[in-house]
């Protein structure tokens, strides 16, 4: 296991160093002269052959990016051309809103993904579990957005019942953490809904097969009550492929937050990425882009550790 | 020599070639099938026909009618700027559907040739060119396709590559793992054997073998380009104006929600809906029915 372990994290290293060098491929594709947006009105012919010079822009391409790399490695992102801050300091800002709601989400989303998976597929096609995976079906494949922009308009302006953007309310002298979960709430709806759309769909074709297996009919020869059959002796089973889709949606959970965060204005990584676009700040499209690189090669890492922890069958 | 190879070959096509009827017959006779390529018909009646029998201007602004609901002049109302919202969503759905589907066949052709090199030649070649496909899936491909939507500021033809640019890369991975399969098949050594070359080998015997399987996942591209292209258009990139997007759309009337504008809201997302739901069925269908096959 162990042997297993260290080489899927050895293959795993590659990986990241492509992630690095395409990053820094992108930026370098990119029309456009980061010095004449640095220095913008200041621009003088002397003051960018300086700025070039101290920048190292004027070295060789392969020296620029291990000098990059060498700082990446070290935790230095760089600096950011519009905020006059170091790229990591608004990464870390940003972060912590982004993992509250993306982990929240999948959390909930997976626990109930996993119940209404088994359910639909114990009445497998009965008329609730044809009603719910229609329902599934149209979730499945409604836009993120459009999502968000329904939910604003139903619990937002409808129902004035739940703030439709920011982390806080500006207009409270002292918002506490009610006036926080509540902010919350909208953009991991969001999320949640689309997520166990999929997940249930997963969770259903393979229970199904579990149900089919011969140590579920020996639990119910034994007399095991109908829902420890499912949730106990079937679930263990079926729930395997769907650790693996957890570190496997890491990717399409980032890019549902991206969205998720410019609907509600909430100041997150996502927020981050699209206002660096927009002002073509480079350091930060970068920075996020290894960082986001780097935690999908995680998540893969993690699932497949996970899956060989948890399934015995399984021998490396 | 040669002529008795083409004839084993050909005897060996016919084979493949006898059940596609019935696989015809099961993807049509699936209702899933018939629901989704029912939507689809609709939707590109109502976009490549529509504006034949409509004939109002999707571009140009009634100046003094902005922002109002649906009336006997405007079935579903006028944008901010005055357009008509009808002549748009038939519009925008034209531009959803060629880009859709242009940047899932380019997408398909060269995700198809790049997995199978990568699946018949095998070794470092094959560790090499997946390693690539590895990194590239690493970064979820909004974040690519933002970033090159920014660079290159694209007209129609660059938007159907940026689209494809990251849409080949699982093609390829479903490709390479067919392939793997193949190589190691009967019927593939004893081609070799006969001496075919080993390009011929691809285009004659492993291509039919994979197509079914390419077909599904091309189908899931369009869905996948036109949802891309539509997230584009909604975070302000995408096509520039002054092409109607569905998603350009949405993002307009997200300005308007709380003044209850709903024919800029519920219109758009719901064409966006609808397309993705046909196409969902239709590859579902699809692939229903090759599995059936293979079992």
């Amino acid at each position: 296991m162990i042997a297993y372990i260290s080489r899927r994290i050895l293959e795993a290293i590659p990986t990241v160093l492509g992630v690095t060098i395409l990053s820094f491929i992108m930026i370098h594709v990119v029309p456009g002269n980061p010095i004449r947006v640095l220095l913008g009105t200041h621009y003088t012919v002397e003051r960018a052959a300086e700025l070039t010079k101290t920048l190292g822009l004027d070295k060789p391409l392969y020296v620029q990016y291990f000098v990059w790399l060498g700082d990446l490695l070290q935790g230095n992102f760089g600096q950011s051309y519009t905020y006059d801050k170091p790229v990591v300091s608004l990464m870390l800002q940003a972060l912590p809103h982004t993992i509250i709601i993306v982990v929240l989400a999948v959390l909930l989303a997976h626990l109930f993904a996993v119940f209404l998976g088994s359910v639909q597929a114990y009445f497998e096609n009965t008329k609730f579990d044809q009603f719910v995976t229609v329902i599934n079906y149209f979730f499945y494949s409604m836009p993120t957005f459009w999502l968000g922009i329904i939910l604003v308009i139903i619990f937002s302006v409808d129902l004035p019942w739940l703030p439709s953007s920011g982390i806080v309310n500006m207009q409270l002298s002292n918002p506490g953490f009610g006036d926080w979960a509540k902010h919350l709430v909208l953009p991991i709806a969001s999320l949640f809904i689309v997520s166990v759309a999929g997940w249930a769909r997963y969770m259903r074709s393979s229970m199904r097969e579990a149900l089919l297996q011969d140590y579920v009919r020996t639990a119910r020869m034994k007399g095991a009550k109908e829902f420890h059959v499912i949730f106990v002796h079937a679930l263990r089973n079926s729930i395997l492929p769907l650790i693996t889709l957890l570190g496997l949606s890491l990717p399409a959970l980032l890019s549902g937050a991206l969205f998720i965060e410019e609907i509600f204005n909430y100041p997150g990584m996502g927020l981050l990425y699209w206002d660096a676009v927009n002002a073509r700040d480079y350091p930060i499209i970068m920075g996020i882009t290894v960082f986001i690189g780097l935690v999908t090669v995680l998540g893969n890492l993690l699932a497949d550790i996970l899956y060989a922890f948890v399934d015995p069958r399984i021998s490396y | 020599m040669i002529q008795e190879a083409t004839v084993v070959e050909a005897s060996m096509l016919t084979a493949h070639r006898d059940e596609r009827p019935k696989f015809l017959k099961r993807f049509w006779r699936s209702g899933m099938t018939k629901l989704g390529g029912f939507l689809l018909l609709a939707l590109l009646l109502f976009s490549f026909v529509g504006p034949l029998l409509y004939r109002k201007s999707a571009i140009n602004p009634h100046i003094l009618s902005t922002d109002i609901g649906p009336n006997a002049q405007f079935p579903l109302g006028t944008d901010s700027l005055g357009h008509n919202v009808l002549s748009q969503l038939m519009v925008g759905g034209q531009s959803s559907i060629e880009v859709g589907f242009a940047s899932a066949i380019v997408a398909m052709l060269f995700g198809t040739f790049y997995g199978m090199i990568s699946g018949m030649v095998g070794g470092w070649v094959d560790t090499i060119l997946m390693r690539i496909v590895d990194i590239l899936l690493a970064i979820p491909s909004i974040f690519i396709l933002l970033f090159l939507d920014v660079a290159f500021q694209p007209n129609i033809l660059v938007m159907i590559l940026v689209l494809a640019s990251t849409a080949w890369l699982g093609v390829s991975r479903l490709v390479r793992g067919e392939a793997m399969t193949i190589k190691n098949q009967l019927y593939v050594e004893s081609a070799l054997a006969l001496g075919i070359g080993r390009f011929r080998i691809m285009l004659r015997y492993v291509l039919p073998n994979i197509i079914g399987t390419v077909l599904v996942a091309a189908t899931f591209q369009v869905a996948d380009a036109i949802l891309s292209m539509a997230g584009l258009s909604f975070l302000g990139l995408g096509l520039p104006p002054p092409t109607p997007n569905w998603g350009g759309m949405l993002s307009d009337g997200m300005n308007y929600m709380f003044q209850n504008s709903w024919w800029l809201i519920y219109p758009p997302g719901l064409c966006i809906l609808i397309v993705q739901v046909s196409i969902n069925l239709i590859g579902d269908g699809l692939r229903n029915a090759i599995e059936t096959r293979e079992r």
